[in-house]
């Protein structure tokens, strides 16, 4: 039935339409035996959708999904190998820890024993050693994240996944839960398919992204070709943040005609006599605005052919008192060629 | 002027609380609590039963009286209808506040739920009248049994003793049809609040933890809505267990405790017997509230 030379899960170009939305449109994906794979995009972009297609939840409109080879677009989420940690944890309340966490099992026709030494061990890897018979509403928010993520473990389930899964944690505890989460799987070695609107956590913890916007598929790579090598201005937009220049202003600053996109930590800023190499582009411009941020300082360049620039300089030897002299003066904005990327038309 | 009145109680929020709680409370104690302990007194008295005046001394022998085998019975009925009706409600109340709850549309679920308390809005005792009519023996329902020619099992049923009469309209199994009829929209509103309020993911994360649908029926549908069944049965049984009308209309020369009460206060004038009476039902119903508080009954209210 399932074959694990193929891929994990497999989007053969699946629609959902809801009447006339179409939350997922022709979306084609690949997702490889043991990747940490994120589903990204703004609400509403149909990455929950794609996931609750996986989980059985949906069925597509049109096209076909397959777990590792087997067609599973059309069984019932209970005879499919996938479990899934709910967004709002959805911990039976009429159950203890353990219970929770043994329920698979437990549905399964696993024997007592059995399922408590199981949990027992479950318990450890989410480090929640001897909270098995506490109720779900004894425990914090991240106690809860973590019954919810063995709950779904327990199973060995070919493919785990997360939907939003730390969207409800304070900064803190998020960032602490990405490191531990990206350990576990690490640890298990099952395909982790994580769904978020964060684009800091999908970077962070992703072997590879795809960037949803209105039901379609914007760009699939690694956190690394998506931020460096935006497919689209969409996808320079939604990761990090990112100048964009086109029409006049493109044609005068490179020579050619479209849509660019320079991310602001690339763009360097100098005094208007500065030399530019010829590897760089350049523009002139008056520094607008100056935002200082301790780390480092957002300037915002109005520049002469019109249009506005956004540059971020690291405080490496400049205090406050230094980069607040700059407002209002001219200056001359300077970057790699190679960090310069065409968006599209 | 308005505006130092205003601040006046701003500043003394107690007062403010005493001002509107003040008078519903006078009422409550007064008028309730203060008749419930007026019977409460009047149980200790006794009739004398050559003068039939009623002796204001303290006495047990009232009490006593309700262990009488003929009294013991009539407790023992009502108790036995009040808890068949309410398994019968219970029973027909939960698939349709099921279907209700989870699979009607939004503009369904308003004409469903107009539908079931729309009985509610017309008189008690015309419906309970109405339904003598369809348990007459030339009644609707007599027809309809002949016509599926059900008839001998009806007649087989009226046949015994403890159920039976001479029609459906003159027996207890009538009496348990029109009970469960009339009740049924006080079990059905409790359940399917309860059902509601069993949120959608945790049905998907059984099923996704491979729970077939009859598995979640049992292990999570059914004990998170558990306490909305024992919520509508507080009302189903504690109402069975006090109605005088529909035994009134339907029954035999077998009491219910509300008719026995009724005629005791009434013809017999013995209100110590009455009043011991009807702290039967409340000492049952309190044992059954503690039970239900235990069971969580009252979130789901």
């Amino acid at each position: 039935m399932t074959d694990q030379s193929k891929p994990a899960i497999q989007f053969e170009n699946v629609s959902r339409h809801f009447g006339a939305v179409k939350a997922v449109d022709h979306a084609d994906i690949e997702i490889h035996d043991g990747e940490f794979f994120s589903l990204l995009g703004p609400s509403g972009s149909g990455k929950t959708t794609c996931l609750r297609m996986i989980a059985g939840f949906d069925k597509p409109t049109e096209g076909r999904i397959y777990l590792y080879g087997q067609d599973v677009s059309d069984l019932p989420p209970f005879e499919r190998n996938v479990n899934t940690v709910f967004q709002d944890y959805a911990l039976f309340p009429h159950m203890n820890v353990g219970d929770n966490i043994a329920y698979g099992l437990m549905v399964k026709g696993v024997s007592k024993p059995e399922r408590l030494k199981r949990v027992d061990e479950i318990l450890d890897l989410v480090q929640l050693k001897g909270y098995g018979d506490r109720k779900p509403s004894q425990l914090s928010g991240g106690q809860r994240q973590r019954v919810a993520l063995a709950r779904a473990l327990i199973n060995h389930p070919k493919v785990l996944l997360l939907d939003e899964p730390l969207g409800a944690l304070d900064l803190k505890l998020r960032q602490q839960m990405q490191v531990e989460l990206k350990a576990i799987q690490q640890r298990v070695g099952i395909t982790f398919i994580f769904v978020t609107h964060d684009q800091e956590e999908a970077l962070t913890m992703s072997d590879r992204i795809a960037l949803f916007n209105q039901g379609r598929i914007e760009q699939v790579g690694s956190p690394s070709e998506i931020y460096e090598h935006p497919a689209s201005a969409f996808v320079a937009g939604f990761v990090g943040t990112s100048n964009l220049i086109s029409g006049e202003l493109a044609k005068r600053v490179s020579g050619k005609m479209g849509t660019f996109s320079i991310r602001p930590e690339k763009i360097h800023l100098g005094s208007v006599d500065v030399n530019v190499s010829p590897d760089s582009y350049s523009a002139d411009g008056v520094v607008r605005d100056v935002i200082y941020l301790g780390l480092y300082t957002r300037y915002l360049v109005q520049l002469d052919g019109g249009g506005e620039v956004m540059v971020i300089e690291q405080n490496l030897k400049t205090t406050s008192m230094d980069v607040l002299k700059i407002k209002g003066q001219r200056a001359r904005l300077h970057w790699k060629k190679e960090h310069t990327h065409e968006v599209g038309g | 002027m308005l505006i130092r009145v205003s601040t006046y109680l701003y500043q003394r929020p107690k007062l403010v609380l005493s001002l509107l709680l003040g008078p519903p409370l006078i009422y409550m104690v007064v008028v309730y609590l203060g008749s419930l302990f007026n019977l409460l007194v009047y149980s200790f008295y006794y009739l004398e039963s050559f003068t039939g005046l009623i002796v204001r001394e303290f006495t047990l022998s009232t009490y006593a009286q309700i262990f009488e085998p003929a009294n013991r019975d009539i407790f023992i009925r009502t108790a036995g209808m009040a808890m068949a009706v309410t398994i019968a409600d219970a029973l027909i109340a939960f698939p349709l506040a099921y279907y209700i709850a989870r699979f009607s549309s939004p503009r369904l679920k308003t004409w469903l739920i107009i539908a079931v308390t729309i009985p509610l809005w017309s008189s008690y005792l015309v419906r309970v009248y109405a339904w003598k009519l369809i348990l007459a023996q030339e009644g609707i329902l007599s027809w309809f049994i002949r016509l599926i020619r059900l008839d001998g099992v009806l007649e087989w049923l009226l046949s015994f003793e403890s159920i039976g009469g001479s029609s459906l309209a003159l027996s207890p199994i009538g009496m348990f049809i029109v009970f469960a009829y009339i009740w049924l929209p006080y079990m059905i509103i409790p359940i399917q609040t309860a059902l509601e309020r069993v949120p959608n993911s945790l049905l998907e994360a059984s099923s996704d933890l491979g729970a077939k649908p009859l598995q979640t029926f049992r292990t999570v549908i059914l004990p998170l809505s558990f306490p909305g069944v024992v919520a509508g049965s507080i009302f189903t049984f504690s109402l069975t267990l006090g109605d005088f009308i529909v035994p009134l209309a339907l029954g035999n020369s077998k009491f219910f405790i509300g008719q026995a009460v009724y005629s005791y206060q009434g013809t017999a004038g013995n209100i110590p017997l009455a009043a011991a009476m009807t702290m039967g039902p409340v000492v049952i119903m309190i044992i059954y509230l503690l039970v239900a508080r235990r069971l969580g009954a009252f979130d789901a209210l």
